[in-house]
């Protein structure tokens, strides 16, 4: 009886304390309408809000994403701030899935008041973010999802990597002129939306470029053993295989296709940038091609400067994500800059207006559409590093 | 007391409870974090009431419930994509959307059942634990299938369903399943029901047609799975199959087991407390620890926060594994004269 | 033609880790008539001590036959260990209650475990997949065809050791005395308990058996995929736990069998069909063979006793 009563007790005072807390801080006003944000920087801080996946199964790409923006945000805070305010970023995990990241963008944007939003890697969960962001007109910026659906949310969504319309043709160009391959193989990961994306591009462009797609196989994130998929690929004959996934998964596969004979070049995405694809890959994942944002040969001081910084901060070479959250991070602190003042609107209007920003990972310039033109490299896998063959423009 | 005509006592309850919910929706309207958080509470509500009547009253061991969702978020999802350009003619459009809503929970609730009918029929003959399996099976399956469909959007899944759902809507039918699942406890089918739980084998020697009530449960269970699913559809943005794996079902088990197998009110209180703790967490440690440091300790809470899940499983089962509240009810505890006028008839 | 060989071999491979996961199922349900979810990510954690121990002794210490051995030695004793603390403290205390309660037990251990190992603080690996050091270096051993069929060293060595470990059970279950005892407790433990077997001990020592099985099936499982993560063992845990039903749940070759079929019929439907419905396969087979002999293949339908 007691415990029953107090059980019950309990939850109403969860529910009353979880009351309190929303209604104590300003509601933000009916949703719908443009929420007049006060200026939530007044005092000495400005507040950035980020949504990735640091648990689950898509943690490492979470992580890493984190990393690249908090790298760039203590070196603006170094270099004195933003109109001499302290940037401070707020981060919450959604576990890598869609209702998650809503919930945790709505915290952002209505009880922590921050002025901008960054995130997420997979385009569902972008999505999910972006339709929070927008009507709350909250200017957000996903550093790399691919899936042009994000940005049509509307006007306050913004990405500073190509999408897959493009990164797609890259490589089927790529492997029709520059490899003369005729005959493709795609191994896709079902389980993200980037490769899938990919595949459609690509066997697409690969087929009206004259080349033909002889099976398309999938595997899932996370899977281990992809000899059942390879071996039905060697039937079937292919002169190349494009594989459009992650290093976690994608180092594996080419040492399981060396070991089942299968010598034919392989090709991918940025998705293959990351020092793991030469750890779980061996020597096996020389040789192969892949596109990518920049190349990290690249010799300009600001790329070596970053890639030593990460290391030294994070304890290895940064990936693609990190990366280009970094640049992402760094064109909101430039638009920041930039902007008259800090309000939400007008700070989305300095983002819309992004030009040559010399980012790690390439220049970034958003188009109307406000995704990023940027060409696209195509690197070749050499020994534990990546070297540059050729660029591609759009 | 005045005396309650016959035919309208079933539905009062609905009745006053959908004028207090219209209250309460015109004084929360406006808080949107609120109404978001308090609509996946509501949904895991729902989740959690309606797998107790499979694992707490039937005593069957079903660790799928996300498949069932699944199937109601995506076909109810779907239909109201179909249907987003077209409004009932005659009507305010808000009415509209309304109706167009109820009608993608009923789709998408039947769809479930008719699942739960699927599954359970072959199944529920099995033993126990392999109903576990093929119930898991189940939810793993419905996830291949619908990652495989360009209809449902494959990896990316499906958005611009249109987000009609409200808080009175959630509530409201929060408020439903548990009266359905009160209705059926204190019925003579709930007690065949408990029957089958306590001695399968005594049972069906009472003549108990075990089969057939399992499987009705199972159908009740998964529809309200399945309208669970189809609420979630259009308070999320985008839904994919990410949000119905193995883990959710866990959750949904968990809360069940948590409240006390067979407690209504367990199962409402643990759905309660486990959705809004990472919640309250985050909140506390970001007052507590100050802007830096308790950023960084909420980010830690949510990393945590899945081997805690695990351990305060292990934990639960070893100290009280009856749950929280047993086979109670907090209707039990209600004073007598609420039960006797209840029980008045006229 | 060179294909389907192919397809064999990855089918057999794949199988020979299911059964020897689906041993310490099976093993287990016999003894304690519970579903160890828990298990698969035992064969994690086995797998997890065998890379500490292979990194701790370098190249080329980590190559040599006694290297191997102590490899396997260690992270079968401390997976040993790991199981008897679960069994101990977990499954003891609820081995007269209902049998949901220990499932949701074993549920509970399994995340524990599996989620546990994605963070990255103090001696926890973190979730980004490694790569498992190269214990056994690949040579190639048999090339048929024009290279249409490789097979590696390292597979017939896992191969070899798969056997000799399943051998190993055998003779202990079928020969031993202590085996007659697990026998005796999984077919009645009242009554063991009656004819004066320990069956407390018995139970305790068999969870440690599969568990040092599931360590041993772990390196061979990183053998052949070369990488580890933290939630490697949660799938295979699944698949080897619904091999083990398909042999019918309780029996020991039946697990055996279960789970090369598992395998050879997962490998067989993406190698000749569409991949994408892999995940399907394993379930699918399951359903397919509970409604035709629902105790599995090799399973005795029991008489519910009222």
């Amino acid at each position: 009886m007691r415990t029953l009563l107090a059980a019950t007790a309990a939850a109403a005072v969860l529910l009353g304390a979880g009351c309190e807390k929303k209604s104590a801080t300003a509601p933000a006003g009916p949703a719908a309408a443009p929420a007049p944000a006060p200026a939530p920087s007044a005092g000495n801080t400005v507040l950035i809000g980020e949504v990735f996946s640091l648990t689950g199964d898509k943690a490492t790409f979470g992580i890493s994403s984190r990393n690249g923006i908090e790298m760039a945000v203590k070196e603006a805070n170094a270099a004195g701030g933003v109109k001499g305010k302290k940037i401070e970023t707020r981060v919450y995990d959604d576990q890598g899935k869609p209702e998650e990241a809503a919930n945790a963008t709505t915290r952002l944007v209505n009880q922590d008041q921050v002025v901008l939003v960054l995130g997420e890697v997979a385009s569902s969960n972008s999505i999910a973010m972006a339709h929070v962001a927008q009507p709350a007109q909250v200017p957000m910026i996903t550093p790399t999802s691919t899936n042009p659906k994000v940005t049509e949310v509307g006007d306050y969504i913004f990405r500073v990597c190509f999408i897959d319309p493009f990164q797609g043709f890259v490589m089927a160009k790529f492997a029709r002129d520059n490899l003369k391959l005729n005959k493709v193989a795609v191994l896709r990961d079902l389980r993200s939306d980037y490769s899938t994306g990919l595949t459609d591009v690509f066997t697409r462009k690969f087929t009206e470029m004259g080349g033909k797609i002889v099976a398309v196989e999938t595997y899932n994130q996370g899977d281990s053993d992809f000899r059942g998929q390879l071996t039905a690929i060697k039937r079937a004959g292919p002169d190349g295989i494009y594989i459009p996934g992650y290093y976690n998964e994608v180092g594996v596969i080419a040492k399981q296709a060396r070991e089942l004979g299968l010598t034919v070049p392989l090709m991918g995405g940025d998705g293959w940038d990351s020092e793991k694809l030469f750890e779980l890959g061996g020597s096996a994942v020389e040789g192969h091609y892949l596109s990518n944002h920049y190349s990290a040969d690249d010799p300009s001081p600001r790329v070596r400067k970053f890639v030593a910084d990460y290391k030294a901060a994070y304890g290895s070479v940064p990936d693609a994500l990190a990366t280009i959250a970094y640049d992402a991070a760094g064109v909101a602190i430039a638009a920041m800059r930039r902007a008259p003042d800090l309000s939400r609107k007008s700070i989305r209007d300095a983002i819309a207006q992004t030009k040559d920003y010399p980012g790690v990972g390439g220049s970034v310039t958003l188009d109307e559409r406000r995704n990023a033109v940027k060409p696209a490299v195509v690197l070749k896998v050499g020994k534990g590093k990546f070297d540059y063959v050729t660029t591609i423009n759009p | 007391m005045a005396s309650i005509p016959a035919p309208l006592r079933g539905v009062l309850p609905v009745l006053l409870a959908l004028v207090v919910l219209a209250g309460l929706q015109l004084f929360v309207g406006d808080l949107p974090f609120f109404v978001y958080v308090s609509s996946l509470v509501g949904v895991n509500i729902i989740l959690a009431v309606s797998l107790n009547i499979v694992n707490g009253m039937t005593g069957q061991f079903s660790i799928g419930h996300a498949g069932f969702m699944a199937v109601g978020a995506y076909v109810g999802g779907k239909l109201a994509l179909e249907m987003k350009d077209l409004a009932i003619a005659g009507l305010p459009s808000a009415a509209s959307d309304q109706l167009q809503l109820l009608a993608s929970l009923a789709v998408g609730g039947a769809a479930a059942a008719l699942a739960g009918f699927l599954v359970g029929l072959p199944s529920l003959r099995l033993r126990g634990d392999y109903l576990a399996i093929v119930t898991l099976g189940f939810g793993e399956m419905i996830r291949v299938i619908v990652s495989n469909l360009e209809v449902f959007g494959r990896a990316l899944g499906l958005s611009g369903i249109p987000q009609t759902s409200s808080f009175m809507m959630i509530w409201a039918w929060v408020f439903l399943v548990v009266l359905v699942a009160r209705r059926i406890q204190d019925s003579a089918h709930g007690r065949s029901l408990l029957a089958i739980r306590e001695d399968e084998v005594a049972a069906e020697a009472m003549g108990v047609d075990t089969t057939g009530y399992k499987v009705r449960a199972f159908v009740i269970s998964s529809f309200f799975a399945g309208v669970a699913g189809a609420l979630f559809a259009h308070f999320v943005p985008i839904i994919n199959p990410g949000s119905f794996t193995f883990v959710k079902s866990i959750e949904v088990v968990t809360m069940v087991v948590a409240g006390g197998l067979g407690s209504i009110t367990g199962s409402i209180v643990a759905a309660v407390v486990l959705t809004l703790l990472p919640e309250v967490l985050r909140s506390l440690f970001l007052q507590v620890g100050g802007l830096e440091g308790g950023a960084a300790l909420a980010q830690k809470v949510d990393q945590i926060r899945m081997p805690v899940y695990g351990l305060l499983l292990v934990i639960l089962m070893l100290a009280r594994p009856q749950g929280l509240f047993g086979s109670r009810e907090f209707w039990d505890a209600l004073p007598r004269w609420w039960t006797r006028f209840r029980r008045a008839a006229p | 033609m060179g294909e389907f060989v192919q397809h064999l071999i990855n089918g057999l491979a794949a199988g020979t880790i299911y059964a020897l996961v689906a041993l310490g199922y099976t093993m287990v349900y016999g003894v304690l008539k519970l579903i160890n979810f828990a298990h698969g990510d035992v064969m994690m954690v086995g797998t997890f001590f065998a890379y500490a121990v292979a990194r701790g002794l370098g190249r080329p210490a980590n190559t040599s036959f006694l290297g191997v051995t102590v490899i396997f030695l260690v992270a079968m004793a401390g997976c040993a260990l790991l199981g008897l603390v679960i069994e101990r403290f977990a499954y003891r205390p609820l081995r007269e209650k209902p049998r949901l309660t220990a499932l949701i037990t074993a549920i509970g251990i399994s995340f524990t475990l599996s989620y546990g190992f994605q963070l990255d603080f103090g001696p926890l690996p973190g979730a980004a997949p490694r790569a498992f050091p190269e214990i056994i270096p690949p040579r190639e051993w048999l090339i048929l065809g024009d290279r249409a069929v490789v097979i590696w060293n390292w597979q017939v060595i896992s191969l070899g050791i798969a056997l000799l470990l399943m051998v190993a059970l055998q003779s202990l279950v079928y020969r031993t005395r202590f085996g007659r005892a697990m026998r005796a407790v999984s077919f009645d433990h009242r009554t063991a308990a009656l004819m004066g077997i320990p069956v407390d001990r018995v139970i305790a020592l068999t969870f440690m058996l599969g568990s040092a099985l599931a360590a041993g099936a772990g390196i061979l499982f990183a053998l052949k995929d070369t990488v580890v993560q933290p939630l490697m063992g949660l799938y295979v845990g699944l698949k080897a736990f619904v091999a083990a039903v398909i042999g019918g749940i309780g029996n020991v070759p039946g697990a055996v069998v279960g789970g090369l079929l598992l395998g050879l019929v997962e490998e067989f439907v993406v190698g000749y069909s569409a991949s994408s419905w892999r995940d399907a396969v394993a379930f699918s087979f399951l359903i397919l063979v509970l409604l035709v002999r629902p105790s599995g293949l090799f399973g005795r339908a029991t008489a519910e006793k009222v």
